[in-house]
């Protein structure tokens, strides 16, 4: 499922983390451990190289997942925040 | 007898040693009596319980009268580490903690913290290792507490250096050596260890005992109401059948770590060499270097695997083991030293080998292990990701 990036009620605008830049948002909520991660592979593919996603999971697993896949694949997670709705965001660029 | 074709999970519980369980049978016999009486029958119990008193002591390098028996390891860990800082009210209230200890080391320093005191949490790094520097005590600690091995990852804490840390302000330290005693050696004043908790079913002994050391002039205050067995410091009519079993399974234990640890970590490194070898994108955790870890236990992630799953295709195939991810636990959240490592969670397993493990149990899992990864990734639809 994808999701406009403006849907996104931000919550962070340090100028260094363009989380409006993302190209799409992979919305994973719901989806209990590992389909967040799944998602997020599948999904990868689809950036140009340095374009960055935007990952949306509540699964509790996902905080550590997320961080372990993107050191696994040579992928960078640039940020991440709560979302007001509960779950997380996860700002992910393609880097390889 | 084990009805599992591969038990791989004596971490969780070791197979009662057969050396424990003809102590048993014997001591339930000989030792039924309560020790605490004058007559012929209970100073029979008295002298089995003393003996296994002094068996456990010399194994550890402690008095017997710095060694009470428990109800379990779990209880041994809440009387250490409530006892001392409950003794050390005047120093101040803090408990500092390892991020990766026992949950039952956790719970009683979240117990603390519910009655007003305060916890100090110490993290790790990848291999869920402490620095010992960490240990460096706020001046209000009035005890520390540091398992000697990790339960998870079988990660060997510094905890001889993290003493020196603690005791240079005079703060002692309760060493949780639950998972490693009966595994490696364990010397109670090697590891500058105050206070040391066990629990006799992870090493061989019988379910129901635990071991509490509290060494000589180290003050310790008994956190619950006391009566005047085992020197006061754990209430209750002792299981002496249990105890007598305990000293058994130790002492046996003791004396085949010399070459049950260099089997057992022959095993280990079989799988720690095959595994990245049969299944893509496996993570093995914990220390490399096996002078660093446990020898009998390793722990590994798979990503794009869910350990539910897992446990139940290897469960059919009759292997037996455990799991730190999130979907195998009750609360749905991963394993908490998974997390302070910083490690991959899903398709997390745990292998654990005992006395009574051989090759074929690890020709078993190598044998069903690469396919049922292959099938569950395949049914989520991960496979080539």
């Amino acid at each position: 499922m994808t999701n406009n990036i403006n849907n996104i009620n931000k919550t962070d605008n340090t100028d260094d983390i363009h989380w409006d830049m993302a190209a799409f948002t992979v919305d994973a909520r719901g989806r209990r451990c590992p389909l967040p991660i799944i998602e997020l592979a599948r999904r990868i593919g689809e950036l140009d190289l340095a374009a960055t996603l935007v990952l949306w999971a509540d699964d509790p697993a996902a905080d550590l997942d997320v961080p372990a896949w993107c050191r696994m694949r040579a992928q960078e997670l640039v940020a991440t925040r709560a979302l007001p709705t509960g779950g997380t965001a996860y700002l992910v660029r393609r880097l390889t | 007898m084990v009805g599992v074709p591969a038990y791989l999970d004596h971490a969780s519980t070791a197979v009662l040693h057969p050396t424990a369980r003809a102590a048993l049978l014997a001591a339930i016999d000989e030792g039924w009596a309560d020790p605490a009486r004058l007559y012929r029958d209970a100073r029979q119990a008295r002298m089995l319980l003393d003996a296994a008193r002094e068996t456990v002591a010399g194994v550890i390098g402690a008095r017997p009268d710095e060694v009470s028996f428990t109800a379990s390891g779990t209880q041994a860990a809440q009387l250490a580490l409530l006892g001392a800082a409950r003794a050390r009210r005047r120093a101040g209230s803090r408990i500092l903690v390892s991020a990766v200890e026992h949950s039952c080391v956790l719970h009683a320093a979240e117990w603390h913290e519910h009655a007003g005191g305060l916890v100090g949490t110490i993290g790790v790094d990848r291999f869920g290792r402490v620095d010992p520097v960490s240990f460096t005590p706020p001046p209000d600690t009035a005890v520390a507490s540091l398992q000697h091995a990790n339960h998870e990852v079988a990660t060997i804490q510094p905890v001889a250096a993290a003493a020196d840390v603690l005791h240079a302000t005079g703060v002692p330290l309760h060493v949780d050596a639950a998972m490693s005693l009966g595994r490696i050696p364990v010397d109670v004043t090697a590891l500058g260890a105050d206070l040391l908790s066990a629990s006799a079913h992870k090493f061989g002994g019988p379910a129901g005992v635990g071991i509490l050391v509290v060494r000589t002039g180290r003050r310790w205050v008994n956190p619950l109401p006391a009566d005047e067995r085992e020197g006061g410091r754990v209430a209750g009519f002792p299981n002496v059948a249990g105890i007598v079993a305990t000293a058994a399974a130790l002492h046996a234990r003791a004396s085949e770590i010399i070459t049950e640890g260099p089997r057992l970590a022959g095993y280990v490194e079989r799988l720690r060499a095959r595994l990245p070898e049969l299944i893509a994108d496996v993570e093995l955790l914990g220390d490399p270097d096996p002078a660093g870890r446990l020898p009998h236990l390793l722990t590994f992630s798979c990503l794009y695997v869910d350990g539910e799953s897992l446990l139940h295709e290897l469960d059919r195939a009759g292997i037996a083991v455990s799991s730190g991810s999130s979907c195998t636990s009750d609360t749905l959240t991963p394993s908490h030293v998974l997390a302070a490592m910083g490690a991959l969670t899903q398709g997390n397993i745990r292998v654990s080998f005992g006395r009574e493990s051989g090759s074929a149990d690890v020709d078993a899992l190598l044998a069903v292990l690469p396919d049922a990864v292959a099938r569950i990734r395949e049914r989520a639809g991960a496979a080539g990701l």
